[in-house]
């Protein structure tokens, strides 16, 4: 009996393979499926190390960086850094949770001014295993309400939205990925365009005509129109504009620091979002036509009404 | 185990090597947790494609087209999943699975110990794999794609520099022969 040389088993091997790959990205586009079990068991096997190592990155860098560099550059006074050591170290422990202070600060000075919007702080524990996309999972899944399509933003500025969540992990789609977008204006003429990434550090502003006057380092905010983000949080700054037929080029410099991010803020809503200035607009209007209550005491969360409440 | 038999006997010159039964599963772990992790921290760093090094390494080593392929599938997948639902499960799938097939069939082949061989077979191996990336992404997900730009070429350039390191490093997992 001839047998099949091993090449040839190998090649129908590696065509067989390739096909099933084929039919499951064929599978993937036709029914718009996401392959979420596969994704649901990988991350899970990888999150718990990302986790770990994330907290445990953290004291170490606090330590090499302030510790260990003081340690080298005191070599001249021998005898007085063995008994400042221990006093460094603990200052270093302090140094460190005053800089995280400063940042959770940070996180919770801008919760306050916005009471009215639902959130939740999550640290960032990994970016995407492809180099290619833009994405970073945290440290905050369903079991913390984070769903799919919530946005994520920094005080600074917004970073994206979730686009995918597992029991403890999320994956959010940062800004600057090429398949990312959101709704924007500039924030002195209120032109509104859609804001998007291009796989670059910089994000494209897509759909400003030529007449339209724009100025680099105008600021661009949220519309509100993608009813994700709610409106006049920062987007960027505009940083480069070109003519262009029919549309002006125009490159956005991002507000939030989208390459050196650690803790971020998830909007826990799924509902249409204003913020509290612009609660008291429509309420200054509702004011003036029904109701004697003042403006900071109207709901600041703008919810849909039932099909039911609005026949 | 046939095929590395015949390999043994007709160019008995390259040597087959094996692993420690964890080194592979070990390694992966790793490779996909510095891979998601380090540029969170740093962030230019994102530009080296762990995964890829790893399906050319463990393919040029055994030198066995069908283990390379299915270890360059495992590898593939994994990265597409944890990659999230804006990359299909497949498309780094099919790329490395070439990859491992190719780079098992030339290790079965030529010698690719040298660095010089290894850098010239990672910056090759690296392009073929951006180019299937782009022929997958136009053809079955229709969407537009470059064939190449100098933040490529440099990546290439960069993927290959490391590939040299980490594999000689990962040399040590092999076992005594």
């Amino acid at each position: 009996m001839v047998g099949v040389p091993s090449r040839h088993k190998s090649l129908a091997l590696l065509a067989s393979v390739i096909f099933v790959q084929v039919l499951l990205l064929a599978y993937q586009i036709k029914r718009d499926s996401e392959g979420r079990l596969i994704r649901v068991w990988s991350v899970s096997a990888i999150s718990p190390f990302e986790r770990a190592g994330t907290y445990g990155i953290g004291s170490v860098r606090g330590t090499w960086g302030h510790y260990f560099a003081l340690q080298n550059a005191s070599r001249e006074n021998e005898d007085l850094r063995h008994e400042n050591d221990r006093l460094k170290l603990e200052v270093t422990q302090l140094q460190s949770r005053v800089a995280e202070a400063g940042r959770l600060a940070a996180l919770l000075n801008f919760r306050e001014s916005h009471q009215q919007v639902p959130m939740l702080g999550a640290r960032v524990i990994a970016a995407s295993a492809d180099s290619a996309s833009r994405t970073i999972y945290l440290d905050r899944g369903e079991r913390d309400g984070v769903q799919k399509n919530m946005g994520v933003i920094t005080p600074d500025g917004i970073v994206g939205k979730v686009i995918e969540t597992f029991s403890n992990t999320a994956q959010v789609l940062l800004l600057t990925d090429k398949d990312s977008g959101v709704g924007a204006m500039l924030a002195e003429s209120r032109i509104q365009s859609p804001v998007g990434g291009t796989g670059e550090p910089r994000l494209e502003m897509k759909y400003v005509a030529t007449d339209d006057k724009v100025e680099v380092g105008e600021r661009v905010v949220t519309s509100g129109m993608d009813r994700i983000f709610p409106r006049d949080l920062p987007v960027g700054t505009v940083a480069e504009v070109k003519p262009g037929n029919p549309f002006k080029m125009i490159r956005v410099q991002p507000a939030a620091n989208l390459e050196r991010l650690e803790e971020v803020i998830v909007l826990t809503t799924m509902q249409p979002l204003i913020l509290k200035h612009d609660a008291t607009e429509t309420s200054t209007a509702a004011d003036s036509k029904s109701t004697n209550k003042p403006a900071a005491e109207q709901p600041a969360i703008d919810k849909p009404k039932s099909p039911a409440a609005n026949q | 185990m046939n095929e590395t038999y015949d390999l043994r006997t007709a160019e008995s010159h390259i040597e087959v090597h094996k692993f420690h039964a964890g080194a592979i599963l070990g390694t992966l772990v790793i490779i996909f947790f510095l891979q998601a992790f380090v540029p969170v921290y740093f962030h230019r760093l994102a530009i080296l494609d762990l995964p890829l090094l790893v399906t050319i390494y463990f393919g040029l080593s055994r030198r066995n087209p069908s283990s390379g392929l299915l270890l360059g599938m495992a590898i593939g997948l994994l990265q597409d999943s944890l990659s999230g639902p804006i990359v299909p499960l497949g498309l780094y799938g099919i790329a490395k699975t070439v990859i491992g097939y190719l780079a098992s069939s030339i290790g079965a082949r030529l010698d690719t110990e040298h660095p010089a061989a290894r850098f010239s077979l990672t910056i090759v191996f690296f392009g073929i794999h951006q180019g299937i990336l782009v022929l997958e992404r136009r053809i079955l997900l229709a969407q537009p794609e470059v064939w190449f730009t100098m933040h490529l070429g440099i990546a290439a350039l960069i993927n290959a520099v490391v590939g040299v390191l980490l594999f000689t490093l990962l040399d040590r997992l092999r076992k005594p022969s």
